[in-house]
């Protein structure tokens, strides 16, 4: 069964806070990871990897680069 | 035809390292390149780096660091029958860098060869070595791991100026009654070649960043704890990790997951950037002459780098 943006939004919060101590409740859909979160290139293939874990779903490098904000993941994650 | 007689089991009998005098702090690069020392650090762990000016070849720092460890070995240079530099930037390929070394050093007629593995290359010449001494091959083996990155780094490129620099460490590997040296975990994935590359003899190093960084924090601890299986050693027993100074980041993240409770991790970078095969033996030589390591501690080293090759294993501390 696909996850919803709710579950995925959920499971991002998680593992942001666990790489960037980010808090969660500020990873929202609209927040872009590099002006809004701060979190540099290194960060992000180190969320898109947990991102793997967590959801079965690989985010390669050539990927990455597009997926500018939250809501993208979220977009790439349910496709 | 009959085998050669070696040594039951071999081991390090000392390090050495070496750094050129002319320090290069985040500042001094912030202030010809869009970069800044917050940037620098948050990225990469590094807060400074050495340089080798023109007079200060590759081979120049490789004599200084062989002969380091050849003295704290106690031994001489007549003892030494085999030498083996492990480097990826030598700045022509021919002769090779092992003679001119040994040369140098006055060691005489041993063998002598490089190996290019680039920043696994120490751990798959330490390999080399130990085998050697087990097979009869060679009785003590000088190993060094030199490198002048800045001579192959585009000084206005900020990816990799900031990360890469220049300098030299080596070990003497002799015999044991006793495993000094364990088997070695390696390997290589060819498949990433172009991660880490120079095109070509007018070009730069160049490195996809993000490539490597998920290959170095997903693909090699695993590497990691296959050498302290083979060891006979548990992760949780070990007394130093000591990675390839890649990157503070990279280098924190493979520790967390090897699982190396009580050990202590190598933060060389900090002080050293990223010197390719130099940077386990120079490591090394600094947290013995710190204290931070005693004889006796088992110590895991890691090397990897462009290949993309790979290479560890479990030593005893000298």
């Amino acid at each position: 069964m696909a996850l919803t943006e709710q579950e995925i939004l959920a499971g991002l919060g998680k593992i942001i806070n666990e790489i960037t101590g980010i808090p969660a409740d500020e990873v929202t859909p609209e927040k872009s990871f590099v002006d809004d979160l701060d979190i540099d290139s290194l960060s992000m293939v180190e969320i898109a990897v947990a991102a793997q874990d967590e959801f079965g779903v690989e985010i390669p490098d050539d990927q990455l680069k597009h997926l500018k904000t939250v809501k993208d993941v979220i977009s790439f994650i349910q496709a | 035809m009959r085998l050669g007689q070696g040594a039951p089991a071999a081991r390090v009998l000392a390090f050495g390292g070496y750094q050129p005098a002319q320090v290069v702090t985040n500042d001094d690069l912030a202030a010809r390149l869009d970069t800044n020392d917050e940037w620098i650090q948050s990225r990469v762990g590094i807060k400074e780096r050495r340089v080798a000016g023109p007079e200060e070849s590759e081979i120049d720092l490789a004599v200084q660091a062989g002969g380091k460890a050849l003295a704290a070995s106690g031994l001489s240079s007549d003892d030494i029958d085999l030498v083996i530099v492990a480097t990826c930037t030598i700045e022509a390929p021919i002769p090779n860098a092992a003679g001119r070394v040994a040369h140098r050093l006055g060691i005489t007629a041993p063998g002598a060869f490089d190996i290019n593995a680039a920043c696994a290359g120490f751990c798959y010449a330490l390999a080399a070595a130990s085998d050697a001494v087990r097979s009869g091959s060679a009785t003590n083996v000088l190993v060094v791991g030199s490198e002048k990155l800045t001579q192959w780094v585009d000084p206005g490129d900020r990816s990799t100026v900031v990360i890469f620099a220049d300098g030299a460490g080596a070990a003497v590997v002799g015999p044991s009654d006793r495993p000094g040296i364990g088997p070695v975990a390696w390997g290589s994935a060819g498949d990433k070649a172009e991660a880490i590359a120079i095109k070509d003899r007018q070009s730069f190093l160049h490195q996809e960043g993000q490539t490597v960084f998920r290959w170095a924090t997903t693909a090699l601890h695993p590497v990691a704890k296959l050498a302290c299986e083979r060891a006979g050693v548990d992760p949780a027993d070990l007394d130093a990790f000591v990675p390839h100074q890649a990157n503070l980041r990279i280098v924190e993240a493979i520790a967390r997951k090897l699982g190396a409770e009580k050990a202590v991790v190598a933060k060389d970078i900090v002080l050293a950037g990223n010197t390719s095969a130099a940077s386990i033996p120079l490591a090394l030589s600094r947290m013995i002459e710190r204290g931070e390591v005693r004889s006796g501690d088992l110590a895991l080293l890691l090397g990897f780098g462009a290949g993309l090759t790979y290479a560890s294993q479990v030593i005893e501390i000298p």
